[in-house]
């Protein structure tokens, strides 16, 4: 018998309704996929009523869309310029930096970046408009170009630059508490030999937090591959300019009506995800 | 104190200034276009009046939608942190047959399924249910998605709390229900704490599936209002929607707020490091 008492059977009906839900709202709708995304499958007109198993067809067409490689080739870049880089740095330079200036002022600066990252989506797009919107937006009265619309002219620049606002706070935490646990004497030792600050953070911070680097890059990865908030601000346009993945997927599929072709999307989304995933796993059982 | 030194000093605070009004100045409409007599997207000072939110609460849907949000996700966070925190425990104390399995495909799923990757099955199995415009069906929608992490992060917590406690309650006669309720739960209070203020902010924010799934105006939640909020004209009503983002933004404000002081933020358990 086991500490608390329970018992397997009473122990299986405390798991059950917990994944009864997640079988029924995560698993089969992802098995779901696999299957739509082989058919003609649309939202409506005849292969609404019959959808017809076409098997490979629907990949095949996503290879050769020039949209899907577009949109592959944007949230690349999206997933490269905003979390890999940017989240990464700012988050990283944050919490170095926060170390050593007035409690009052690190509370002030990580109070934002938590506000920027809980606040709701609907809502933080509206503050974004305000930013880059023409005519009164606050960048180009700052940058004295009122009449430039920058989410028009720069839509992916403005999407990484949005994100990295919207997404710091993660990094900046995790680093943190990363961050606590390099030994200060080995920080003091550097300190003494004159090290600068960069060389102190290449020789001898970054071997104690590579885990943790390499953990927050794949996180945030999946997350900014997944996001859906650029449908906020740009909804893919101008003419697929910021059409990421996501963004494409629901365009297919609820604009278009094309449901098969936009699971073939999910598909390749899933299988990306998977990866990602499986690299993650390996590395938290390899430290376990 | 050096020269060098001063000199590095001042660049610090210059960085962390220009990062400080990086994060700061998207904010300043949310407190400035409120109350402004003449809302635009744009930041000015605002000639002050509070007919804007007056007009908010004449709004024929703007209160409705805040409730359905509450309804959404209250019901969406209850059954996250109920569910989650039963199935934690059992998985924590039993070793039900495939337990490892079973954790590793949670941990696996709660990362590679997400709302995006699964948004057409979800929208065409609910269709076919007949759930669409169901905010019962959308909250257990929501609910499925944070439910993996959710067990994931509180088995971590339950996990910390000392089996030799439930020991002791059962050496007096009590049930697992009580060792769950009066030793177990309270123990892992700040765990459960931090499940709930995760999925209530999560369930709180969600645009895409109540956007899918919600497509009577009367039943949309908050997140979707406020993308649909259109005057007459058919351009975007900006008498309503900074007063609406404001109001739609204080729950998550004062639950954070309320997190700092009692907890503070900082990773505890779930993400192992």
């Amino acid at each position: 018998m086991d500490s608390s008492g329970l018992g397997v059977r009473r122990a299986v009906g405390f798991v059950a309704p917990a994944l009864l839900l997640i079988g029924v709202f995560l698993v089969f709708p992802a098995l779901w996929t696999l299957y739509i995304g082989i058919t003609d499958y649309r939202l409506t007109g005849p292969a609404a009523a019959n959808p017809r198993v076409v098997g490979v067809d629907n990949l095949v067409e996503a290879v050769r869309d020039p949209l899907f490689t577009n949109s592959v080739w944007l949230t690349a870049l999206f997933v490269l310029g905003s979390a890999v880089v940017g989240q990464n740095v700012l988050g990283f330079g944050l919490a170095w930096l926060l170390r050593t200036v007035r409690p009052g002022v690190r509370r002030l600066v990580e109070g934002l970046v938590l506000l920027s990252w809980i606040l709701p989506g609907t809502v933080v797009a509206y503050l974004w408009f305000a930013v880059l919107s023409r005519d009164t937006g606050t960048l180009g009265l700052l940058l004295g170009s009122p009449e430039t619309a920058w989410l028009v002219r720069y839509p992916m620049t403005s999407l990484i630059i949005f994100n990295v606002w919207r997404g710091t706070a993660f990094s900046m935490l995790l680093y943190t508490s990363a961050l606590a646990a390099v030994p200060p004497s080995q920080l003091e030792t550097a300190r003494l030999v004159g090290a600068s600050g960069w060389q102190t953070v290449r020789d001898v911070v970054f071997p104690h937090i590579r885990g943790h680097v390499l953990t927050n890059t794949l996180l945030i990865s999946l997350w900014t591959a997944n996001d859906f908030t650029p449908f906020l601000l740009t909804a893919g346009g101008p003419d697929h300019r910021s059409e990421v993945l996501p963004v494409l997927i629901y365009r297919q599929a609820l604009e278009s009506g094309q449901l098969g072709y936009a699971s073939a999307l999910s598909i390749l989304l899933l299988v990306g995800n998977l990866a990602i995933a499986l690299v993650y796993l390996r590395l938290l059982r390899r430290r376990a | 104190m050096s020269p060098l030194w001063i000199v590095r000093r001042i660049g610090l605070y210059v960085l962390v200034s220009v990062v400080l009004a990086f994060f700061a100045v998207p904010m300043l409409w949310l407190a400035s276009a409120p109350f402004d007599a003449k809302p635009g997207l744009g930041l000015r000072w605002p000639d002050w009046t509070s007919s804007n939110v007056v007009a908010t609460f004449e709004h024929p849907y703007a209160l409705t939608s805040l409730v359905n949000s509450l309804v959404l996700c209250v019901v969406a966070t209850v059954v996250t942190t109920v569910l989650a925190a039963l199935a934690a425990y059992a998985l924590s104390r039993v070793r039900i047959p495939g337990r490892d399995l079973l954790l590793y495909l949670l941990l696996l799923l709660s990362s590679v399924v997400t709302g995006t990757a699964a948004m057409v099955p979800i929208f065409v199995m609910m269709l076919q249910l007949g759930l669409i415009n169901s905010q019962l069906g959308t909250a257990l929608v929501i609910s499925g998605g944070l439910l993996p992490a959710a067990i994931f992060i509180l088995k971590d917590f339950m996990d910390a709390v000392p089996r030799s406690y439930e020991e002791s309650a059962r050496v007096f006669g009590a049930s697992p229900r009580q060792v769950l309720s009066h030793v177990v739960l309270p123990v892992a209070r700040p765990g459960v704490a931090t499940i709930f203020v995760w999925a209530f902010v999560n369930a709180w924010g969600n645009f895409l599936l109540p956007f899918l799934l919600l497509r009577d105006v009367g039943r949309q939640p908050a997140a979707v209002l406020l993308r649909t909020l259109y005057d007459e004209g058919g351009s975007a009503n900006l008498t309503v929607i900074p007063v609406f983002s404001l109001l739609y933004s204080i729950p998550v404000v004062v639950l954070y707020l309320f997190v700092n002081k009692r907890y503070g933020f900082r990773f505890h358990g779930g993400i192992k490091s």
